[in-house]
């Protein structure tokens, strides 16, 4: 199954932001090895070149490693939590500017996320 | 990067009509590209002047160095808007056909297709579909180590899990030394695996751009923008 792209950024920014949550979920692990470009391409239904592209951008990131003759890694050293806070910065980003834009002001917004939480979740 | 395509100031006539009007463009090899277009923009005049279909009317075209002729022939691969074939032959006549008639066709590579297809080669083309015979056109088509695949329409009249499967095969035997060029309508299904796009409105190349670039300076999908540009 290909995976789902948005409409309004480049795929291979979408597919670096993608991989950087499977870090940080912990489905990629420090020291995994990635599959093979052309293979991941396949996973993922796009060009081999856009591929190329994002692994190249997350090796520049720090993300990820190529070793010369054995292929591309996950870094060792990813701190699974920082990777995760930075996650989490940005959906509450998104989430809070969503809300600001219907009228909510900043009290309001813990309120009524405390009882969103308490009533669906727990 | 070696260059594939090179056309230089193409026109093509159809008597007094021109279809293709001081076209110029260059493919490289490695890319994706997207040919598209609105109905009548020239699009398959195009391909048919790659393929050798259509004679130029004025203009340089090359394809890996070659002038068009014999020699390219050889090392593009075409895939008509509808196939070709007569109805009393057998998918398995068809890969003789092709094996006979091309140097660079693999038969292998077309029998694992159309198994995973569920093709059977004993099938005539009369008792198959229009979707599956144009299936099987694209497996041959594709099992071909060409240095050009022109592929017009590939999806015009398939469903959408066989689209996916038509996405696959251009992916999986992509080749860094081939270009591939897919015209089409339907872009919202083959945009994520192009490279490059070029857009071709009334017989001139009206625009010709990488993906990223389209979605980083539009913030807008080919598919969006497509419609934006050629809103009626």
């Amino acid at each position: 199954m290909p995976w789902k792209f948005e409409d309004d950024s480049p795929i291979y920014i979408q597919i670096v932001e993608e991989i950087k949550r499977q870090i940080a979920s912990g489905e990629l692990k420090g020291g995994d090895k990635m599959p093979a470009v052309r293979e991941l391409a396949l996973q993922a239904g796009v060009n081999p070149n856009t591929m190329q592209k994002a692994l190249v951008e997350l090796e520049r990131q720090g993300f990820l490693y190529t070793q010369r003759t054995s292929g591309r890694f996950v870094k060792e050293d990813i701190s699974q939590r920082k990777l995760r806070e930075e996650q989490a910065q940005q959906f509450m980003k998104e989430f809070t500017e969503k809300m600001l834009t219907i009228g909510y002001d900043n009290s309001e917004l813990v309120e009524i996320y405390e009882k969103y939480i308490k009533e669906e979740y727990l | 990067m070696s260059v594939i395509v090179e056309c230089k100031d193409l026109t093509v006539k159809y008597g007094k009509k021109v279809a293709l009007n001081n076209f110029s463009v260059e493919f490289e090899e490695g890319r994706i590209v997207g040919l598209l277009g609105p109905n009548g923009s020239g699009k398959t005049t195009f391909i048919k002047t790659l393929s050798g279909l259509i004679t130029k009317s004025a203009g340089n075209v090359t394809i890996a160095g070659e002038k068009l002729g014999t020699a390219t022939k050889s090392i593009v691969s075409y895939l008509p808007e509808r196939p070709y074939f007569p109805s009393s032959m057998r998918v398995k006549d068809m890969i003789d056909f092709f094996n006979d008639f091309y140097t660079d066709f693999n038969p292998q590579t077309a029998y694992e297709m159309l198994e995973t297809l569920k093709i059977s080669p004993k099938d005539k083309i009369k008792a198959l579909s229009k979707g599956t015979r144009e299936k099987v056109q694209l497996v041959l088509v594709m099992s071909r180590s060409a240095k050009l695949y022109l592929l017009d329409e590939p999806m015009g009249g398939v469903d959408p899990a066989a689209r996916d499967f038509i996405l696959k095969t251009i992916l999986t035997n992509y080749s860094k030394d081939a270009c591939v060029i897919i015209s089409t309508h339907l872009i919202q299904d083959v945009e994520q695996v192009l490279d490059e796009v070029a857009f071709i409105k009334e017989g001139r190349l009206a625009m010709f751009k990488s993906a990223d670039e389209i979605r980083e300076e539009n913030g807008k999908s080919i598919d969006g923008l497509f419609r934006a540009v050629f809103a009626c």
